[in-house]
């Protein structure tokens, strides 16, 4: 009746993992009931859950990041101090199958579900305004790929409390992820949230692909597109061409456990090299899906706190979209010790040490943008100096790694971990705070603290070198990755150290979190009145903050590039009614729960197929189905705003402004 | 490009492109399935005939199926090389690219490690296997 689920599937006995659980549950309960109390349930079900505008769904997304960078961030530092802790003959406090699914899960969590819908979120608040639009080209999907992603989400997080998550790593190589040593649901949750979330980002990548090649304001050349978009675009086309390939590798697997196949396993001619081939050639441009969107936010950052146009605009549009087709090119260089011969590892390693030549391009713009300029430092800036400062470390790293023979000697090693946080939170990370701190009066209409904004940054960026740079060292002194334990107490001081980089980073995390809860409490002060506080150059900031359901009342003419920019010296505006233009009713896509719907069936048999519970991935199949078919025959599917009230909020946003 | 003119614009909850399904008409259709169905049955044949010199049967398969996925793209997707058709027809190209990449890339990989890692005698199983 219950597949292989029972009350054994509830660690009882492991008191971290279920002080762990007790505490999310408390938590959601604290959440539902305060919504619930307060009768924030309407509102939220008709504003938020069921809303297909972009810019609800980007906050969301942001919003999951940020929780979700909790939790992997909590996995992060009980690694770190098992490693302080045990060094020679201690042992820690984490059994090693514990620690086995920590790593694991602090993987997949932060690459799947903080960065993925950090830069996602961005995507999808940003790109529509950038292009002058309403809304992106599927908004009813967009809804949808949301819901998937947080579906996923759910099933990791189910995987803490109930059963056990996967002690593979973050990519779960088989033989060692196939039924015969992996007998346990740990690898099973692991799939099945990824293909769940994966559909999700393929469908994002659809959606944005199309809305930028179609939809764009009138005059919006792609010469005209700002930088972000650009880098939008190369990422989601990223998504779509190598989603699939981790879909299918995935599909393999789960066909290998679940019905005796044998595409990976050692016996019945499988061969588990070639998931690790096929499992890379999605994993290096999943580096530059997440990187690339970054790339675009410093870009805007660093153009805007200039003050200066970007320098190089058309040489970053041509780096980007180099990186982009290079990107599928290199992934060998992840498993360069697997067994290929020199002449194989030779292209593949030159063809990776080609890629450092755009990101070189790029660093160079970035300087030259600012050289010369008057550069505001706001914390965005700050972020995208020490992006700048950090990335390029880790850039080397990486052309180092891209030696085969060095990469012989430092493979699987600290030395490899350092390189591609180095690479991450460097890079992608620091974007994404960037990105949240500029964009962030665009979509609340009020600016964050800068006080906090700016203690993050330093606490980021000390913390992120003393955690990762004695990991440097102790890579070259031969320190593997995935140790619950090691014999050589030489290594413990500067483990130790790492550490209290960790504890930094707390710190970063937690002014990020009093940040937001001073900004919210102090938002009459902060406020922002004129839509572009930081006197912006791209169409964004041309609308009100927070942007109408709308946008645009008008869509903008656009004449240059840095449209707004030029809007604004030609004294013209996008909401006030030209000498020929008219107020005019404007049609919005309807709200729909489709996509919530589907993610709560998609939810229910993902954890039926986990436990083997078949009546119930039924059940839950038929109801995703359901849930679609009943979508696709709504009869409204579009609302309009009278023309009137288009006026009266313009109008009003023109009083507000001048005062 | 656009087909959001000024004021009386709209976003439609469907595919670019969506509404084309006029140009060509029943008559495109129709050829594009004659032509399927030809190349389908084709296929059939030479997998069963014994006319044909066994090693090329392979070869002319994959010929017929690079065909048939022509037929498709040109009939039913109507993907042409006209200026309108520039995205779709880049999108195509940009697909191929990656699919090529990802299937003589993983080829090129994975014949390089058997090449490397498999012992003469366990290469002969291999072979053996296949």
């Amino acid at each position: 009746m219950l597949g292989k689920l029972s009350w054994d599937a509830i660690p009882f006995d492991q008191p971290i993992p279920m002080a762990a659980s007790l505490l999310m549950i408390l938590a959601i309960l604290a959440v539902l009931a305060t919504v619930l109390l307060k009768g924030w349930g309407p509102y939220l079900w008709r504003e938020w859950i069921t809303s297909v505008d972009h810019k609800r769904i980007g906050v969301m997304y942001g919003l999951l990041a940020l929780v979700m960078l909790l939790r992997g961030f909590t996995d992060a530092i009980m690694m770190r101090s098992q490693q302080a802790l045990a060094a020679g003959d201690a042992r820690g406090y984490l059994p090693p199958e514990h620690y086995d699914q920590i790593f694991s899960a602090h993987g997949t969590i932060m690459i799947f579900f903080v960065a993925m819908p950090f830069v996602i979120g961005l995507m999808n608040f940003i790109v529509p305004l950038q292009l002058g639009v309403r809304d992106v080209a599927f908004p009813v999907l967009n809804s949808i790929s949301f819901w998937l992603t947080a579906a996923g989400v759910l099933l990791v997080n189910m995987s803490l409390v109930i059963g056990e998550f996967a002690k593979t790593g973050w990519l779960v190589y088989p033989p060692l992820s196939e039924l015969a040593y992996s007998p346990g649901v740990g690898v099973d949750y692991y799939l099945w949230a990824l293909q769940i979330s994966g559909a999700g980002t393929l469908m994002t990548g659809i959606n944005f692909t199309t809305t930028i090649l179609k939809l764009r304001a009138p005059g919006m050349g792609y010469g005209r597109m700002p930088i972000f978009c650009w880098t939008a675009l190369a990422s989601n086309l990223l998504i779509i061409a190598a989603f699939p390939i981790l879909t299918a590798t995935f599909a393999m697997l789960l066909l290998d456990r679940y019905l005796g196949f044998h595409f990976f396993t050692t016996d019945g001619g499988g061969n588990a090299m070639m998931y690790i081939n096929l499992i890379w050639a999605w994993g290096h441009p999943e580096v530059y899906i997440l990187i690339l969107p970054a790339f675009g936010v410093y870009s805007e950052v660093i153009s805007t706190f200039s003050g200066k146009a970007l320098f190089g605009y058309r040489s970053m549009v041509v780096a980007t979209m180099a990186i982009c087709m290079l990107s599928f090119m290199v992934w060998l260089h992840h498993f360069f010790t697997m067994g290929a011969g020199g002449d194989v590892n030779g292209v593949f390693g030159i063809a990776t040490m080609i890629i450092a030549v755009p990101t070189g391009v790029k660093i160079f713009n970035w300087l030259f943008t600012m050289f010369g300029g008057r550069v505001r430092f706001t914390s965005p800036i700050l972020w995208s100096l020490g992006f700048m400062c950090t990335f390029v470390i880790g850039g080397m790293t990486g052309v180092l790694l891209a030696v085969p023979p060095a990469d012989f000697v430092l493979h699987n090693s600290l030395f490899l971990i350092a390189h591609f946080h180095n690479v991450i939170i460097g890079g992608v990370l620091f974007g994404a705070f960037a990105g949240y701190t500029y964009w962030f009066p665009k979509a609340f209409g009020f600016t964050l603290d800068e006080r906090y904004g700016k203690a993050a940054f330093w606490f980021w960026l000390i913390g992120f070198y003393l955690a990762f740079m004695p990991l440097y060292l102790l890579g070259l002194m031969g320190a593997t990755r995935r140790m619950q334990h090691y014999p050589e107490t030489d290594w413990q001081p500067l483990m130790i150290v790492a550490m209290i980089g960790a504890l930094f980073i707390l710190a970063g995390i937690l002014c990020i979190a009093l940040q937001l809860y001073v900004s919210i409490r102090n938002r009459v002060a902060l406020r922002d009145r004129t839509g572009d506080p930081w006197n912006g150059r791209t169409l964004e900031w041309s609308t009100a903050s927070p942007p109408p359901p709308w946008n645009f009342a008008f869509l903008p003419h656009v004449q240059a590039p840095d449209a707004w920019w030029r809007m604004k010296q030609a004294g013209q505006h996008t909401s006030v009614p030209g000498a020929e233009r008219q107020w005019h009713a404007i049609t919005l896509p309807r709200n729909s729960p489709v996509g919530f719907f589907i993610s709560f069936f998609a939810v229910i048999s993902g954890f039926a197929l986990i436990w083997h519970i078949w009546w119930m991935a039924i059940i839950g199949i038929a109801g995703m189905a359901a849930s679609g078919l009943v979508h696709a025959w709504r009869i409204d599917s579009e609302i309009e705003i009278p023309a009137e009230e288009v006026a009266a909020f313009e109008q009003a946003r023109q009083r507000s402004a001048a005062t | 490009m656009h087909d959001a003119s000024d004021g009386h614009d709209t976003l439609h909850d469907h595919a670019p492109g969506g509404g084309r399904h006029t140009r060509g008409g029943v008559r495109t259709y129709l050829a594009g399935l004659g032509f399927a169905v030809v190349l389908t049955l084709a296929s059939f044949w030479v997998a069963s005939t014994q006319t044909i010199w066994g090693p090329s049967v392979p070869v002319l398969l994959a010929a017929l199926a690079i065909g048939q996925m022509g037929v498709h793209v040109v009939f039913f997707l109507h993907i042409s090389s006209g200026p309108d058709d520039t995205n779709n027809f880049l999108a195509l190209a940009f697909g191929i690219f990656i699919v090529g990449l990802v299937v003589f890339g993983s080829m090129l990989i994975m014949s390089n490690l058997n090449s490397n890692n498999m012992t003469p005698m366990a290469n002969g199983q291999m072979q053996m296997q296949r």
